[in-house]
């Protein structure tokens, strides 16, 4: 956690320079450029296939982009180049989490297992890389004591304190969602990346959702970069809303802004020639049409 | 009315599962009596004037027959044990029970282990069968790291055994090194071999790891055969030394060069069966050091990094965790223990050879880890009894011993399809095992 109140709240956490990724002749993402701050909710929207969950990988370490820079500014360890860093240290080093569309937690372990194998390279070190922990030193029981405490404040948070000794996979639907944020903030991060959150939530869950995120922001002040086709959660909570169609940036903005771009509206609608739409419906359809491709997702 | 309808409705409802019962039986008996003409309705006898074909129908018969009754027993029986049992229920209440029963079982099974061979029903046979189970769990703790915990699946694990063997034979051989010095050199060369297997598969997964395991144990037995100079080839290594007791060979009369035997120093009338008390010890040792290790080791973040990578390898990677060390680590830690075992099997056996590491030793290893319950400790032990010990136990049955084998995994299989002990303790609880503990297991069960 940043902690640092005194600095400029407009210094860039990441900054997405020229971020182009190529599938053999596909070009998913051509020449993607923004940035995401500190204690903000940057949201990444698009219809399907705009290149969103692509981006999250880029900057994730799943993919090595074709071209392209994404600079982190670490309060801490200072500025790091993520596509030059080996997959696993993303969230090790630079404290980038990030949870999956479809969902994955460790489901044959405890809810609790799976918040203390997100503490792992904490854990780790506090055993000697298990030679200490393998002696049984006082040392590491302390830091497992410890790393129970984060898990049990996680789990208080998301409201799954009364089952964290349950199985991952027994869990209900968005419990297992909520879960996974938990597990993602048990690393540290400077930086949370949630990949559609809301997907398949009621909306009471959904409204939940959106106070948890609210509180991430502000009580741990840290950036949260979201991919969501739910727009009661994106135009709700998001502070800078990027559009993508096609691999293409086509608007950026505050959310209403956003809303009312002709891009935006052309790119959710087609473009319709001799027949134009009045701007207030054509943003009613948009919210619909949004709210039902993720519900079909 | 209402008096006679109940009645009527019962009859009618046990007249055709009646019918249906037969059906079935009759079916059943049909597939009997075509897979028992070819296999039990001709023998071949070897007469004067060459081999000659009788027929043995009445076998025939007694086959049909038998599956005919039961299947209809089980066929009229089955509804009522459906009714009695009910479902999912069922399963997680067999589950409980054999969790309550494991937790008293094993501290049992040490102490019985421990008084063993003091017990006077236990002769040199027992003892012998006991070494052999032993090293067998053994094995199936080191490969239950592997596959169990951190969910590589690998069919060449006997390799790292033939690697343990072949180093004691070799260094003892070579170099008149003692056993306590070979030992941990033999699991260092082991876990060698277990990363030098690890760096190529790192990228696999499931069957393709299968397969490139499979051919890993292959290629160190072809080497072990053709390499002539080292390991004298097909013909193995022998007059690897025995093992003494700390210096005091177990022998009749004492040494050459002088010096005590086991039996003179301690003042006691020399038994060629001290050997085997010694050995039996010796891997009972081996063998609860790797339990342990396991044990404790689960607990660790290592450990539970390996479950984390058999759940799910990218979350892994997403968390910040190292794959390419955690998948090294599980197979180092799991090789290393299969060379401590292999360099045990080469001081009992005083002969290696690469015949004792063919493909067949790494499918009983396996079948002993799955059959127990994948990561299941105690699993592993009762798998490894059923496995090694069963065929001993029915050794009166004479041809039909496989038979009868194979009758009992199919059943096993049947009855729990998931392993014998098919539970996971988690590693650590937000609160101590309670009524509420109970209850989220119990639900953990059900979903």
């Amino acid at each position: 956690m940043s902690g640092s109140g005194m600095s400029q709240p407009a210094a860039a956490l990441l900054t997405v320079e020229h971020l182009t990724m190529r599938f053999g002749g596909l070009v998913a993402v051509d020449d993607v450029a923004f940035s995401a701050q500190d204690k903000r909710i940057t949201a990444i929207i698009g219809p399907n296939g705009a290149g969103k969950t692509t981006v999250f990988n880029c900057l994730t370490g799943f993919y090595k982009p074709t071209i392209g820079r994404l600079t982190l500014e670490h309060p801490q360890h200072g500025p790091m180049l993520l596509e030059q860093m080996e997959g696993f240290r993303i969230p090790q080093r630079a404290g980038v989490a990030r949870t999956f569309q479809n969902i994955r937690l460790f489901g044959a372990m405890s809810v609790l297992e799976n918040l203390i194998v997100a503490q792992h390279n904490t854990l780790m070190r506090a055993s000697w890389f298990s030679i200490g922990g393998l002696l049984g030193l006082g040392q590491y029981r302390k830091a497992e004591r410890e790393a129970v405490d984060l898990a049990r404040y996680w789990l208080d948070k998301v409201g799954l304190l009364e089952r964290g000794d349950w199985l991952a996979a027994s869990l209900p639907y968005g419990d297992q969602r909520r879960l996974e944020i938990a597990r993602a903030m048990c690393i540290r991060p400077v930086l949370l990346c949630l990949d559609e959150p809301a997907a398949g939530l009621n909306p009471r869950e959904s409204a939940s959702l959106n106070a948890l995120l609210l509180s991430i922001r502000d009580d741990h002040g840290i950036g949260i970069l979201l991919i969501e086709h739910d727009m009661s959660v994106v135009m709700q909570i998001s502070d800078h809303i990027v559009v993508l169609d096609y691999g293409r940036k086509i608007a950026e903005g505050e959310p209403a802004q956003v809303r009312s771009d002709p891009a935006v509206i052309k790119a959710y609608l087609g473009e319709e020639e001799d027949d134009e739409l009045p701007p207030e419906v054509a943003q009613d359809l948009i919210e619909d049409r949004t709210a039902g491709e993720a519900g079909a997702s | 009315m209402s008096q006679v309808s109940p009645g009527s409705g019962a009859g009618g409802a046990s007249v055709l599962p009646w019918l249906a019962a037969v059906r079935e039986a009759a079916l059943a008996a049909v597939v009997a009596l075509v897979v028992a003409v070819p296999l039990m309705g001709f023998e071949t006898v070897q007469q004067a004037s060459g081999l000659e074909l009788r027929t043995r129908w009445d076998w025939v018969a007694i086959a049909v027959a038998s599956v005919f009754v039961g299947r209809l027993l089980l066929a009229l029986l089955r509804p009522a044990r459906r009714r009695r049992t009910g479902g999912v229920a069922a399963v997680g209440h067999v589950g409980r029970a054999f969790r309550d029963l494991a937790r008293w079982l094993g501290p049992a099974a040490i102490v019985f282990a421990l008084t063993l061979p003091l017990m006077p029903f236990s002769d040199r046979y027992i003892l012998d069968v006991s070494i052999l189970v032993l090293t067998y769990i053994m094995l199936g703790w080191g490969l239950n790291i592997v596959v169990g915990l951190a969910g590589l699946l690998d069919l060449g694990y006997v390799a790292f055994y033939a690697v343990g063997a072949y180093s004691y034979a070799l260094l003892s051989l070579n170099f008149d090194w003692s056993f306590w010095v070979c030992l941990p050199l033999a699991g260092l060369f082991a876990a060698s071999f277990g990363i030098l297997l690890g760096f190529p598969v790192l990228r696999l997964r499931g069957d393709y790891l299968a397969i490139v395991t499979l051919g890993f144990g292959e290629m160190i037995r072809v080497i072990l055969i053709n390499w002539y100079k080292l390991t004298n080839g097909p013909n193995g290594l022998s007059g690897v030394p025995r093992p003494s007791f700390f210096g005091l060979p177990f022998s009749a009369s004492a040494p050459a060069e002088g010096g005590a035997t086991f039996s003179s120093f301690f003042d006691i009338a020399y038994s060629s069966t001290h050997r085997v008390i010694f050995l039996y010890y010796l891997i009972l040792v081996l063998a609860l050091l790797t339990n342990l290790f396991t044990l404790r080791i689960r607990r660790l973040p290592i450990g539970r990094a390996w479950e984390g990578l058999r759940e799910d390898e990218i979350a892994c990677r997403s968390l910040g965790i190292n794959p390419t060390n955690t998948k090294l680590t599980a197979f180092a830690i799991g090789a290393m223990f299969a060379g401590f075992a292999g360099s045990f099997f080469a001081t009992r056996q005083g002969f290696v050879s690469p015949e004792s590491f063919t493909f067949i030793e790494s499918a009983i290893i396996l079948a002993i880890v799955v059959l127990g319950g994948l990561g299941s400790q105690m699993g592993v032990v009762i798998a490894a009894i059923v496995l090694i010990g069963g065929p001993e136990l029915v050794r009166q049955l004479e041809d039909f011993r496989m038979l009868a084998f194979g009758g009992l995994m199919v059943l096993i299989m049947i009855w729990r399809p998931r392993g014998l002990l098919a539970f996971r303790e988690p590693t650590i609880r937000l609160r101590p095992r309670s009524r509420a503990g109970e209850a989220s297991a119990e639900s953990a069960q059900g979903g």
